[in-house]
């Protein structure tokens, strides 16, 4: 329903944009259309565990983004998004990913920025989760290492001068993560129900805060959540005809966070840390914890005197719940994880980019590989191929049914 | 602020102690020191300027590709000025920005926006020789050319077009740097870059750069209109052409801040 409902009102968006666009360049506005549409297709080798689970998804996205703005930069942005998948239904969907509109000026020595709408914020530093950032709900439907985020309703004001920078946010609207259908793939065995959702509180105002401050190579984050979690928990329920399902169970949780990046030579360190209290456990029960990823990445760059700049990337993931820690990128836990990449930058006409990464559980027998490359075809076109490999999964882990979801993803993007 | 007071109304008096002196109490270093003192002096005072830039990259086949970007710069009086960039060409980097405070004595802070993320990214400095956007173009060869950064070495006089040029010879500090030494023509009358050498650590002769369409702003400052390099050993070449050079425009230190980089446009 709730889908449904955000379906409509990005069409109608996406109408307007189309009007808004024709109409403004009378009246002295600046605008701009860009954006981008991708076609996909997602090869599983191995058949699904589950019935109803092909082999061969194909689908495409389209996400344009509108931006206005007057001549002392005041500005409003609109990005709606809508994917279509043949295989899920429940990948087919739409969102807003941005609409809001900018506001800024001067304020003794520094300035303040004023950000209403519909808007997606990144914090953090590190590269195989994102532990510090959670303003945005993540859009799981889209790629199981939840890189894709919803859009959030926001009011976020920032000020920021010598001293450095801190940001408040209300967020008004809580926005229900989303999961693979029946017949998606990288599913558990029991499918996530979107049509029951249950709350702590049913009053869901959130609110975040962030300062941020460079202080020579150690750029710092200090940051501050309260309210409704971004993530669920998956509660085992019956659906309206009886079967059982995962319900999604959203507690009040208030977390802080610490991320850090020293800039060293062709050095980076990089620390994120989270103290998160309010949020159940993988058992259901009640635990207050700390969590961090702590790591670093070395680049050689113009190995043996050609253009080619190679990194070297590595992370340590810890959960202090341990074992009973919820799920952090699919499918490892990362109570105790580590993650090794390389990343090959070409540094050619065409951008060329490969990145090779594993995510290993120390303890469990929890492996998954990647290998990505990304490579423009031309000034508009441009190619991502990416195999994700789920080496081993523990039985122990709640992503052990998606043993058999290794797959390959050709994308086409046209950018325009 | 004093100390570049000071220097500014120094400067003359110094030039003319030294043109005073006999030719041969200073060493090439010294003179070649001294044209690039001077030639930064000459810049001083710009404030700030906003301009488009447009690459064409050229292969050996004569296939071609194009970026597009725009720049900001706002001079720091006691430190490297600091600069953003934000691409429009190739589309699918379109809105990525690069801000960088540069500095004379340290290495240069670097921070990326990437739009698709909405993620600031602190980058590290010390891909200096690196190709800037698969161009022939090296990040330190668009970064700004601080003083400091090289020691120099004076050769001689020769005509350049119809006016003189001086032709020194500056080494990189930076072991980084992807060259061993430059050779710079610069015209005597308003220290305008005419030509750059690179040499690469090997001494080869690895680029030559060209500039021409010379314009003046603000009856002082002089800026290309377009630089040509070309690279000797691959046979590519990149023409990068400026326009819309805009000088003292109300751009302030706000508008090269890490917040500002995520509205960067």
């Amino acid at each position: 329903m709730l889908r449904r409902t955000s379906f409509y009102i990005s069409a109608v968006w996406s109408l307007s944009l189309v009007f808004a666009t024709g109409a403004c360049s009378e009246i002295g506005i600046d605008r701009d259309l860009s954006g981008r549409v991708n076609i996909e297709s997602r090869w599983f080798p191995k058949a699904g565990a589950f019935s109803g689970q092909g082999s061969h998804a194909i689908g495409f996205f389209v996400l344009p983004k509108l931006y206005l703005a007057d001549a002392k930069g005041r500005s409003f942005t609109l990005s709606p998004f809508f994917r279509y998948d043949n295989a899920d239904p429940s990948r087919t969907h739409a969102d807003l990913r941005e609409a809001y509109v900018l506001l800024f000026g001067e304020i003794g020595d520094g300035e303040w920025e004023l950000r209403v709408g519909i808007d997606q914020v990144f914090w953090g530093v590190t590269e195989s989760q994102h532990l510090v950032d959670i303003v945005n709900q993540i859009d799981l439907v889209e790629h199981p290492n939840g890189e894709a985020k919803l859009g959030q309703p926001m009011v976020n004001i920032t000020w920021s001068s010598d001293w450095g920078g801190v940001e408040f946010f209300v967020l008004p609207y809580h926005r229900v993560r989303t999961f693979p259908g029946e017949s998606g793939r990288l599913r558990l065995s029991i499918v996530v129900d979107d049509e029951q959702v249950e709350y702590e509180r049913e009053t869901r105002l959130d609110f975040a805060a962030r300062y941020s401050q460079s202080f020579g190579a150690l750029d710092v984050g200090l940051s501050m959540f309260n309210g409704t979690s971004r993530e669920p928990f998956l509660m085992p329920n019956v659906d309206s005809s009886g079967m059982p399902v995962f319900v999604q169970h959203y507690d009040q949780i208030r977390q802080f966070g610490l991320d850090a990046q020293l800039t060293v030579g062709s050095w980076l360190f990089k620390l994120e840390a989270i103290q998160r209290a309010g949020a159940r456990n993988l058992l259901g029960m009640e635990e207050d914890y700390v969590a961090s990823v702590f790591g670093g990445e070395y680049t050689f760059y113009s190995v043996f005197g050609s253009a080619v700049d190679v990194s070297l990337l590595g992370e340590w993931n810890y959960d202090g719940r341990g074992q009973s820690a919820t799920p952090g990128r699919s499918p490892n836990t990362l109570e105790d994880d580590l993650f090794f990449a390389t990343r090959l930058a070409f540094n050619d006409v065409q951008s060329t980019e490969i990145i090779a990464s594993i995510l290993g559980d120390v303890a469990r027998a929890t492996r998954a590989l990647s290998v990505e490359l990304d490579r423009r075809i031309s000034d508009q076109l441009s190619l991502n191929i990416e195999a994700i490999h789920l080496l081993s999964i523990d039985k122990a882990d709640i992503h052990y049914d998606t043993q058999r979801d290794s797959f390959v993803d050709l994308s086409l993007i046209y950018n325009f | 602020m004093i100390p570049i007071r000071l220097f500014v109304v120094l400067c003359p008096i110094v030039l003319i102690c030294v043109d005073a002196l006999p030719a041969h109490s200073e060493t090439a270093e010294e003179i070649g020191l001294k044209i690039a003192g001077d030639a930064r002096a000459r810049e001083e005072g710009f404030r700030n300027f906003t301009a488009q830039q447009t690459m064409v990259l050229r292969n050996k086949h004569g296939q071609e590709s194009q970026r597009s970007l725009r720049v900001k710069v706002i001079e720091v009086s006691t430190d490297g000025d600091k600069s953003l960039f934000v691409f429009d060409e190739p589309r699918d980097v379109k809105g990525t920005a690069l801000l960088i405070h540069a500095h004379r004595e340290s290495a240069d802070d670097q921070w990326l926006y990437l739009p698709a993320l909405k993620r600031v990214k602190r980058i590290s400095s010390s891909n200096q020789s690196g190709s800037f956007m698969g161009s022939e173009f090296a990040y330190e060869d668009l970064t700004p050319q601080e003083v400091e950064k090289f020691t120099y070495r004076y050769l001689r006089d020769e005509a350049c077009g119809d006016l003189t040029c001086t032709v020194t010879e500056r080494f990189p500090v930076d072991k980084k740097s992807g060259y061993s030494r430059q050779l710079v023509w610069r015209d005597k009358d308003e220290f305008r870059v005419w030509k750059v050498e690179y040499y690469d650590r090997k001494n080869a002769h690895l680029k030559t750069l060209t500039l021409e369409n010379y314009v003046q702003y603000l009856d002082r400052y002089w800026r290309a209109g377009e630089m040509t390099m070309v690279n000797h050993l691959t046979g590519k070449s990149t023409v990068l052409t400026w326009t819309d050079f805009k000088f003292q425009t109300d751009l302030d230190d706000r508008d090269f801040t890490r917040t500002g980089l995520r509205r960067a446009r």
